[in-house]
């Protein structure tokens, strides 16, 4: 966790998909305080939820492991990386493209990171093949 | 999820009152494509009313029972869709083939 942050939190938990609730509400209760609107915290929420959800499915495909969620403040700016150990992926540009889906068997859509990187201000992915993904992501809330 | 079904007009209403992450469109898919197998309805309205959240996983859910719908010759409509929802549901397309009726 960086100390440079006004105000920074970071949170493990194992893929269980029961977890995706508790995540987006927990990076929800974290940023409540900068005061978002409904629709700002209904973002920064589904791009959370997005992206936990692709660790645990994806990532991991239901084995157990662990999602790492960091969240750091400053001003009013969010930035929140959610990381985890899983298989990674190997295009990640194909990976981004709308509609494109590896899972289509379980009623994916191939539009997660689509929502991520229009509902947040900025979104960019690292991933190596074997040792997992990290999705970074970056939401200013307005005055 | 709250599931009506009448009997006069062959139309089973589905009230979904979850929030819709992959986790629970998992669980509302399967109960959904339950009842719709058990009436034969010929009108399927999805009420999204009472659903606080929808991520992408919502997009599948209702693409699926959509094409169940169809598959059985039912007609499938959604009612009720807040701006939050609707956005993600633009975003995706599925509105061009599945109709938003106003109640
Ligand atoms: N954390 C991850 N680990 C491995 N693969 C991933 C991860 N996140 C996304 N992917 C890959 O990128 C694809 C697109 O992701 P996304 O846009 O969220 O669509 P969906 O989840 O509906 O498949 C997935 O189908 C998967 O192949
Ligand atoms: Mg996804």
């Amino acid at each position: 966790m960086q100390i440079n942050y006004d105000n920074a939190m970071t949170i493990e938990f194992l893929s269980n998909p029961n977890n995706e609730a508790f995540a987006r509400i927990a990076v929800a209760s974290f940023i409540a305080n900068l005061d978002p609107t409904v629709e700002e915290m209904s973002d920064v929420k589904t791009a959370v939820s997005e992206a936990v959800t692709n660790s645990i499915i994806h990532g991991y495909e239901n084995e157990k492991g662990i999602v790492k969620i960091k969240v750091g403040i400053i001003n009013k700016t969010v930035e929140i990386e959610v990381i985890d150990r899983g298989k990674g992926i190997e295009d990640i540009e194909k990976a981004k493209e709308p509609l494109y889906t590896t899972k289509p068997e379980l009623e994916r859509s191939g539009m997660g990171f689509t929502i991520m990187e229009s509902f947040m201000d900025e979104m960019h992915v690292e991933s190596i093949i074997g040792k997992g993904t990290t999705v970074f992501m970056k939401k200013i809330i307005k005055d | 999820m709250k599931i009506t079904y009448d009997n006069a007009n062959r139309l089973l209403k589905i009230e979904i009152t979850e929030e819709i992450d992959h986790f629970m469109a998992e669980k509302i898919r399967n109960k959904v494509d339950f009842e719709i197998q058990e009436y034969i309805p010929r009108k399927i309205l999805m009420d999204f009313e009472k659903v606080s959240f929808m991520d992408s996983a919502g997009i599948g859910m209702i693409l699926g029972r959509y094409k169940t719908a169809k598959m059985l010759g039912s007609s499938f409509c959604i009612t009720n869709v807040k701006p939050s929802i609707k956005k993600i549901l633009e975003m995706s397309g599925i509105l061009k083939i599945i109709p938003i009726v106003e109640k």
